[in-house]
């Protein structure tokens, strides 16, 4: 029994972590502009930016805090293509991300980095909460704590 | 004298309105103010320090960022290819020393001398030229013509990842046109970077 109870600590934890959607620009697009009920977070990271991985926590726990309340976070990487089976997926694996991570799968980002937001420089951390039932968006692009995350997502819901 | 000053303030107002909204730098037709940086061999240098400078691409990027690594072959052969035609790069770190240490001076000579810069590498130490650019991220590209009017803004070329897969080279197609005394086709581009690395208040 106790063995048997290993076994799905372990497929739970470990043998399970989240396969790893490669994202074009237009389907990114879609979820920017599409109508829903569902309200988007955005955040774009990168396994190797420090203030990125530091923020990740934050967007897991208001992921818990507000899934009942139509709230989707989605972690897109714009880490290299060649570090994706390399580096991005040990790094999801062993952080036990629950929100889905996306990895942009553009070459160039001067074709869509206007279309997520005109504010967008380029630089990373950046992140964008949508809430098409209201009209509204908000777009910043800097490091967010817990509270920062919130008091955004709380302007738009 | 009371006249004119009550003709100005209506002027004035408006002007602290005209500030862009992303917190200012500089947008393309500006003209950069010139500045004077610590070079990684320890010589003060300025813009108009540069005699022989018919333009100047401004890049700054830094040791640690690793889009600022994948286009370090890339902003040294840009000078290689530039500098003896007039439009040397001074590359800028404009990153905290202490948020991030990989970027500190002395790491910036050490990357310099492996590498054998043959550009102007310049510490931003209190990082007022990156908010007078309005730079946020590495690499952030400004090419400025003799004039330091701000000619192009934005990315080096559109494949930060795999140099062989580039078919834009931004700004080398910017640059071209300048040394052709042509309009610069393309004068703004994004490209994803690492945000600068700004000084804990």
């Amino acid at each position: 029994m106790k063995k048997l109870l290993v076994f799905f600590f372990l497929s739970a934890t470990t043998l399970t972590a989240q396969e790893i959607t490669f994202l074009k620009a237009d389907p990114l697009l879609q979820i920017i502009e599409r109508e829903t009920d569902t309200v988007y977070v955005l955040n774009f990271w990168a396994t190797w930016c420090g203030p990125c991985v530091a923020e990740l926590p934050a967007f897991e726990k208001l992921q818990k805090k507000y899934a009942s309340q139509n709230v989707k976070i989605l972690l897109i990487s714009t880490d290299f293509r060649r570090n994706v089976e390399t580096k991005l997926k040990s790094f999801v694996k062993r952080k036990n991300l629950q929100c889905p991570v996306m990895f942009m799968d553009e070459p160039n980002p001067n074709d869509w980095i206007n279309r997520v937001s005109p504010d967008w420089s380029g630089a990373i951390p950046a992140t964008l909460f949508v809430n098409h039932r209201k009209n509204q968006r908000v777009f910043v692009e800097k490091q967010l704590s817990f509270k920062d995350l919130e008091q955004l997502l709380l302007s738009i819901l | 004298m009371k006249k004119t000053f009550s003709l100005l303030l209506p002027l004035l107002f408006l002007l602290s309105f005209s500030v862009p909204p992303t917190g200012g730098g500089y947008a393309v037709g500006d003209t950069a103010q010139d500045f004077s940086l610590k070079n990684v061999n320890g010589k003060m240098v300025s813009l108009s320090s540069l005699k022989k400078a018919k333009g100047y691409i401004v890049i700054f990027t830094c040791n640690h960022c690793p889009y600022a690594k994948a286009y370090e072959q890339r902003i040294i052969e840009l000078d290689q290819k530039y500098a003896s035609l007039g439009f040397p790069v001074v590359a800028i770190n404009s990153n905290d020393k202490d948020v991030q240490p990989a970027d500190n001076f002395d790491n910036m000579k050490k990357r310099a001398k492996e590498k054998n810069y043959p550009f102007l590498y310049l510490y931003d130490e209190t990082q007022e030229v990156a908010r007078a650019f309005g730079a946020t991220r590495t690499p952030h590209v400004y090419l400025l013509d003799q004039n330091r009017v701000v000619r192009y803004i934005g990315a080096i070329d559109d494949n930060s990842e795999e140099p062989s897969m580039v078919k834009e080279k931004y700004l080398a197609n910017a640059v071209d046109a300048l040394i052709a005394g042509q309009e610069v086709s393309v004068k703004e581009t994004k490209a994803i970077g690492c945000g600068i690395k700004w000084k804990k208040s």
